[in-house]
């Protein structure tokens, strides 16, 4: 489709022959892939509300590319099927390549182009006029703080500012869905806060946004709803609040001495519902302790202090991804030692706890 | 799978655009496409180097190093001998440089990207391919100005001269598909650039682009006559300097059509399957 003049392409350009779909703007339902016996996803189910943030939380190879590829057309699902504002990503891919924007796991940006020509060039190829590229160019680059280094190639960007980069590519055809694989993945903490800012700003305009993470903090930050996938299974669903909830929420952590980690447990022990865990080996000691955290935190202090135990990086933080894990399923987000054996076990309870409820 | 108690929907059912509508966008996407890829190569100094500094280094090296070490029949010496060869063989060469850009953009996703966006699928590749027609033409027009310099002339008039040159991109070009499929199949930058073309040195050192094949070994003789390069530089010297030209004119036109025909299909299908 090629958008009228002074128009930007995509969910602005209706021209009334677009049928109106008042479904959820993506759809999957019970996706299957498998690349020879890699089985990369095994019965994915999927709802995302026009202008919500769907965060894809999961660890190395759970399956998020594989979602992803799917969603935007570049892989077919084996069984299953894929909608996105109501187009079949099977059976339609052109209709879908239409109105979604894409910035993948590696960045897709040119290096030997600069700024400026790297997006001038994405629009030609959605078919966007001169007029309206350029206008559209200089918008880009503005809102993605872009513009000093627009006629600059590429190469010389920073991770933080080829992110960026990418991220506005993918949105020069006002794209209605887009998705983002790990958006942030190497960036450095204050360049991933940059493009934190930078996500919240593009969403909010109607537009909605399917990110995949490995990082719980980035789902919780950006997205509306978070689904855990784990080896091709969707293993949590809900937002950031229910699945924190179902986490046991913040964690305090402290060291100790080693010889009076123990201790040190037993005296916590009853300050929130779940049961002190020591790492023996380095002598800290964390809780889960929900929304409580900092009356916990006030309360240990006193009772260590009672005790004489001396503490070293006291403090309260956020759940990690392997944490998630930890209390989803009992393992943690990169342990492939595990006995394959008890994984499978795991996923047989899971599943059959499911098809319980 | 409880999928059942939901109401199941039903897709939206979308016309595709009209056939004339998509090859005008395809024609456009393709333009598009080979504008970036030779802004991508005159911005990249190794690709320059290896279409144009390489070549002129092969000319004077042969030229002035090896060409008194090989005896040649032909009035012009060897100078006149040679640079037909030359050509053809930096055309051969030039098409590393679409492999490598093919692997390189599939590695990082660039082609991903492509595939996911509303444009013509055949226009990376057709993009790639013109680019490589129009890096052809200034690569042999840079080469023939160095032999001019050096002593090279024509000696068959203008239109067989011009006819040569178009061989030599007619060859370059067919060679670039074998290589966009290499750089496609083998999907990885650093394995095309190391071991993924290392048979364009037998097909264009086994040949009679440096030496006549006579001075060659029997059993490689066998390969050297009858390999497409030869035939191919064959005809450019008949066209070049004068000679018989309708024998080696159909041979070479058959085997690039043939060399053609089996790799695009090959490429389009790598093309398709690569993600
Ligand atoms: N083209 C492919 N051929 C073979 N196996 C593949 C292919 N693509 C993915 N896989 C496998 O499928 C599984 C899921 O991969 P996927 O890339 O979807 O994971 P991911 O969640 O994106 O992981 P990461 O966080 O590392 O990007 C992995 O075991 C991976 O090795
Ligand atoms: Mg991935």
């Amino acid at each position: 489709m090629v958008a009228p003049e002074g128009e930007p392409a995509g969910p602005v350009a209706g021209d009334g022959r677009q049928p109106r779909w008042d479904g959820p703007a993506i759809v999957v339902e019970d996706v299957h892939k498998s690349f020879g016996d890699v089985h990369a996803l095994r019965g994915i189910d999927l709802a995302v509300e026009r202008g919500k943030v769907l965060g894809v939380l999961g660890p190395n190879g759970a399956g998020k590319t594989t979602a992803v590829k799917i969603l935007t057309t570049l892989l077919r699902p084996d069984r299953g099927r894929a909608l996105v504002e109501g187009r079949d990503v099977a059976r339609s891919p052109a209709a879908v390549r239409e109105i979604i924007g894409l910035a993948g796991q590696s960045t897709a940006i040119q290096e030997e182009l600069t700024g400026r020509e790297n997006l001038d060039i994405m629009g030609r190829l959605y078919h966007v006029d001169a007029g309206t590229r350029r206008q559209r160019a200089e918008e880009l680059l503005e809102r993605f703080e872009l513009q000093d280094a627009a006629d600059r190639p590429a190469k010389g960007y920073s991770g933080g500012m080829q992110r960026r980069l990418d991220l506005a590519l993918s949105l020069v055809a006002h794209p209605r869905v887009v998705f983002l694989d790990e958006p942030t993945t190497g960036l450095d903490p204050r360049s991933r806060m940059a493009m934190w800012d930078v996500i919240r700003e593009m969403v909010g305009s109607g537009m909605t946004l399917l990110l995949t993470t490995q990082y719980l903090e980035e789902a919780d930050a950006l997205a509306d709803e978070i689904v855990v996938i784990d080896r091709g299974l969707v293993i949590a669903a809900g937002t950031s609040q229910e699945l924190k909830n179902r986490i046991g929420g913040d964690v305090l952590e402290f060291v100790v001495e080693r010889r009076r980690s123990a201790e040190a447990a037993q005296a916590v022990r009853g300050l929130s519902g779940a049961e002190p865990i020591i790492d023996a080996e380095t002598g800290r000691v964390s809780l889960r302790v929900g929304t409580e955290g900092s009356q916990a935190l006030v309360e240990t202090v006193r009772r260590l202090d009672e005790l004489g135990i001396h503490t070293e990086d006291l403090g309260i933080r956020r759940p990690s991804l392997d944490d998630v894990f930890l209390a989803l399923t009992g393992h943690g987000a990169a342990d492939e030692g595990d006995v394959a054996g008890s994984r499978r076990d795991k996923r047989a309870r899971r599943r059959s706890d499911r098809r319980a409820s | 799978m409880t999928t059942a108690t939901r109401p199941a929907l039903v897709a939206l059912d979308i016309p595709s655009p009209p056939s004339w509508r998509r090859l005008r966008l395809a024609g456009a996407d393709t333009a598009t496409l080979t504008q970036r890829e030779l802004l991508i190569w005159m911005r990249n100094p190794a690709f320059i180097f290896f279409t144009i500094i390489q070549p002129v280094m092969f000319v004077l090296l042969f030229r002035y190093v090896f060409a008194g070490a090989i005896p040649v029949k032909i009035p012009g010496g060897y100078v006149d001998f040679l640079m037909p060869g030359i050509i053809a063989q930096s055309a051969a060469f030039a098409s590393f440089g679409t492999a490598i850009a093919l692997a390189r953009q599939l590695q990082k996703g660039v082609i991903d990207r492509f595939r996911a966006m509303p444009m013509a699928r055949s226009a990376v590749l057709l993009g790639r391919l013109s680019a490589d027609v129009v890096r052809l033409v200034v690569t042999l027009l840079v080469i023939l100005g160095i032999g001019y310099a050096v002593g090279f002339r024509f000696h068959n008039g203008a239109l067989p001269a011009v006819l040569m040159l178009v061989l030599g991109v007619a060859l370059g070009l067919t060679i670039c598909t074998v290589s966009a499929y290499v750089g496609l199949a083998v999907k990885d930058e650093e394995s095309v650039s190391s071991f993924g073309l290392v048979w364009l040195f037998p097909l264009t050192f086994v040949s009679n682009a440096f030496v006549p094949v006579g001075t060659m070994p029997g059993w490689l003789q066998a390969f050297a006559k009858n390999q497409p390069v030869t035939i191919v530089i064959d005809e450019m010297r008949s066209l070049a300097l004068g000679g018989p030209l309708a024998l080696h004119a159909w041979q070479s036109a058959a085997w690039l059509a043939g060399i053609v025909a089996v790799f695009v299909p090959l490429a389009v299908r790598a093309y398709r399957r690569a993600t």
